[in-house]
């Protein structure tokens, strides 16, 4: 089938302002549109320029809005979106060339959340323990791979890019519940700020947004609860 | 730009993110990777990391070593796999103190489930050694480390390409890289280097592997004379989805699943009456192949079936008699599959309409892993000849390294226990190394080679397309240099690789600016991979024999009075010259291999 790719294209080289650039391509219903991206960059022009590593989702490389939701590349495929499509750069980051976004704002928010185990007793010769139940409280949100989807959805990152977005919360969240952390309290500290969980209005783009089906909305919820009452449960 | 660090690491995967953790604590130390480090491939493995901890039945390091010998095909280093093997308790009890989220054991210990090749030796039926995350076993690894690293506030420069290294009269002194933003050229002194860049699976046309492994760190050594060990030890994962490649993880069938061809039989009862699917990944692959090139792939066609429906699981299970640990008889539901293998279930409902609860899965083996590469020590020093004599301030770890420990074949979960494993290795010792010696003083312009290079891909006479070449090479070598081999298809599979790297020659790159110039890399990243196509197919051909990934229909045996030895490869200006040394040995005298 023949398909119509726009692409917001810039090169700061060059340009003065984003513009949109018509492709036309043959693809398959299930050729990804990182594949169709591939397509025009091996064999149409050279210069279009994006992120993109391991093809099918996991290392959260190349999400961008593809008809104007966050999605990434390799693992939306065309049956999924039609023959015209979109693709344009995430939103709320500095645009650096074509669909390559400036990650720095974003990774600079996720190492402010203490995005690391912190527990200095000292540990067993073996594993600390945790019960299955235990683990599963935080599994949710260990799957993230910081594509940036969620955050870069947000209405609220949009309208303030100091607030420290979904994405990095979800990592906050990941220790705050793992029952071998100690560092909670001072996690939570730093999320009950103007910038921090407050800003989350449960608009839901986030776990829309999220490849993984990280229930996102609801992980934020749930640090709201925990600085209201004091209590991780 | 010039900037000095006494360690500098390429490759921010589990092994440069291991043994930047350790390297930091003893020595000014950097990062330097071409992808931002979460991006890397460490994150897309699967399955778990191979450790006897003994949580759930009895285990122990020595079968571990024996299982990893016996799976190399007897080509594995033995002291080096015994150091491997005793190592992996402590360290994957060091990852868990770092916080990776292991799944539990009732008792709250890391649980462990079944993976091929791994066995009781006593009983010789399939043990639980691979500690695991759910299916993401490889992000859990990745993320730990690089919170770690953060925690630790360890020197990164992200998006950083390095594109060649450089030696002073035999001794190591740094690397050149690019910097993706800028385009702009920076020289890294260093005392210590450390290879973590990864493997090559891109050289062929279905592969698991991510656009990015290419071969980067391995052709780099090659380029400065460095030779390349085993390079045609390439494993075939016998899982991939149908076309696409993307990885099925081995623990599919250590939960039960089980393979099928089109008479819906489970063939490998024929090929491996003990371990059955759960044998070895190089008799699995091969296995699949024989079934599809005998008329019973599905529909005739180059697929077949990875089947982990409850109810054919439980079916084998009940012939197998397989057990819980407390004896009563195995059984899996649908939601013990959604629990353990999420990951495979949205792979094959997002890219095949597949879903694996009602329905079996496509596969077809895809290139995977790479057992070759750069030839070191148990301590990670780069080893430089036959005699192993040690090139000074350079070390290799992980994928693109050849320590051997995985000989002709690895086993499933010992990658995540390499990079894991010899990364912290090589990273003490590089710091210990650099805080012995001096920086040697760089070569005057010591970034001209790699201008030269890059200004030969700006400036060729356009009469080709990098994609087109890379094309080519990737069906060639999938063709020829694939599962099974033969003296005339390596041969062909040879020329056309020389004749695509003259073609190279005449590559002109579409993007002739400075910012993110990923156009001109991908060309670059392609003249490694034709190197690499080159030097595994020399060495193929020139080993008359078949073990373990590398099988040949015109020698179909192994041939230990000729070929128990491993192969060195040196990138010459007239071709690939070979030399071989010799395998360790210390406990284990080669038997046939039988699963």
């Amino acid at each position: 089938m023949q398909v119509k790719l726009r692409i917001c294209r810039y090169n700061p080289e060059t340009d003065q302002r984003p513009h949109y650039e018509d492709y036309t391509l043959e693809a398959e219903p299930n050729d990804q549109v990182l594949d169709l991206l591939n397509q025009v960059k091996w064999y149409q022009d050279g210069t279009l320029s994006y992120r993109r590593s391991c093809g099918h989702g996991i290392c959260g490389s190349d999400a961008m809005r593809i008809n104007g939701v966050n999605r990434l590349a390799c693992k939306v495929l065309v049956k999924d979106v039609g023959t015209k499509i979109t693709v344009e750069p995430l939103l709320g980051l500095p645009v650096i060339k074509d669909l390559i976004v400036d990650m720095e704002p974003f990774f600079e928010h996720y190492r402010a959340v203490m995005p690391y185990f912190v527990n200095d007793e000292p540990p067993p010769e073996g594993e600390r323990p945790q019960t299955p139940e235990q683990r599963a409280r935080f599994d949710d949100t260990t799957k993230c791979i910081l594509c940036a989807a969620c955050t870069t959805s947000c209405p609220s990152f949009w309208a303030s890019g100091e607030y420290v977005g979904p994405a990095a919360m979800v990592q906050a969240h990941r220790f705050i519940f793992d029952s071998r952390d100690r560092a909670a309290a001072e996690r939570l500290q730093i999320l009950n700020d103007r910038m921090g969980v407050w800003r989350c209005h449960d608009i839901f783009n986030c776990t829309d947004a999220c490849p993984r089906e990280i229930e996102v909305t609801k992980a934020l919820g749930e640090l709201k609860v925990a600085i209201s009452t004091g209590k991780v449960e | 730009m010039e900037h000095q660090y006494e360690v500098v690491i390429v490759g921010a995967g589990g092994a440069g993110l291991m043994a930047a953790l350790h390297a930091s604590r003893g020595a000014k130390t950097a990062v330097l990777s071409k992808l931002y480090p979460v991006r890397s491939h460490t994150g897309t493995a699967q399955g778990g990391v191979g450790a006897a901890l003994g949580s759930e039945e009895e285990d122990r390091p020595e079968w571990h070593t024996f299982d990893t010998v016996k799976g190399s095909d007897y080509l594995g280093d033995q002291d080096a796999i015994e150091f491997m093997c005793q190592q992996a308790v402590s360290t994957v009890y060091e990852l868990e103190h770092m916080g990776l989220p292991f799944n539990r054991t009732p008792q709250g210990k890391i649980a462990q489930r079944r993976f091929g090749g791994h066995t009781n030796n006593e009983t010789r039926k399939p043990v639980r050694r691979a500690c695991y995350a759910a299916d993401r076993t490889g992000h859990m690894i990745l993320q730990t480390l690089y919170q770690q690293c953060i925690k630790e506030e360890v020197t990164f420069f992200d998006e950083f390409q390095v594109l060649d290294l450089i030696v002073q009269d035999g001794v190591t002194c740094g690397v050149v890289a690019v910097e993706l933003l800028t385009g702009e050229l920076h020289v890294f002194h260093a005392k210590a280097v450390i290879f973590a860049t990864g493997g090559w699976g891109r050289v062929w046309e279905i592969t698991s592997n991510a656009h990015s492994y290419t071969a980067d760190g391995c052709a780099i050594s090659m380029r400065r004379g460095i030779p390349a060990e085993d390079m045609e030890f390439f494993q075939f994962h016998p899982t991939g989805i149908y076309r696409m490649g993307i990885l099925i993880t081995e623990g599919v069938r250590g939960e039960g699943g089980v393979l099928l061809n089109d008479g819906g039989e489970r063939f490998m009862e024929r090929y491996a009456p003990t371990a059955k699917d759960l044998a070895s990944r190089d008799v699995v692959s091969r296995a699949m192949y024989l079934e599809m090139r005998d008329g019973r792939g599905i529909n005739g066609k180059r697929f077949l079936h990875l089947d982990v429906r409850p109810e054919t699981v439980n079916k084998y299970a009940q012939q197998d008699g397989r057990t819980f640990p407390d004896g009563s008889p195995y059984q899996l539901s649908a939601s013990d599959v959604l629990a353990k293998l999420p990951d495979i279930i949205d792979f094959c409902r997002t890219y095949m309409d597949v879903d694996p609860l009602t329905q079996p899965m496509p596969v077809q083996p895809t290139a995977h892993y790479a057992m070759g590469g750069i030839p070191t020590d148990v301590h990670g020093r780069v080893l430089i000849d036959e005699k192993n004599t040690v090139m000074p301030g350079l070390y290799a770890a992980g994928e693109c390294a050849c320590v051997s420990v995985h000989g002709a074949n690895r086993l499933g979960t010992n990658s995540l226990l390499d990079i894991v494993v010899f990364g912290k290795e090589s990273g003490l010792q590089a710091a210990e190394y650099a805080a012995q010696c001096d920086y040697i003083p760089l070569p005057k312009e010591p970034d001209a080679d790699v201008r030269q290079r890059l200004d030969k891909l700006f400036k060729g006479k356009g009469s080709e397309k990098a994609a087109t070449l890379r094309r080519e090479m990737q069906e060639v070598m999938f063709a020829d240099v694939g599962v099974f081999r033969t003296e005339e298809g390596m041969q062909e599979a040879l020329e056309k690789v020389r004749e695509l790297k003259q073609r190279f020659a005449g590559v002109r790159v579409g993007d002739s600016g400075k910012v993110f110039n990923t156009d001109v890399l991908e060309a670059w990243e392609l003249g490694c991979l034709l190197d690499i196509a080159e030097v595994t197919t020399a060495s193929a051909l020139a080993r008359k024999e078949s073990r373990g990934a590398h099988a040949r229909e015109d020698y179909p045996e192994r041939d230990d009075d000729n070929w128990m030895k491993h192969s060195l490869a040196f990138l010459e200006p007239e071709g690939i010259s070979l030399r071989y040394k010799p395998v360790t040995v210390t406990r284990f005298k080669p038997m046939k291999r039988v699963y």
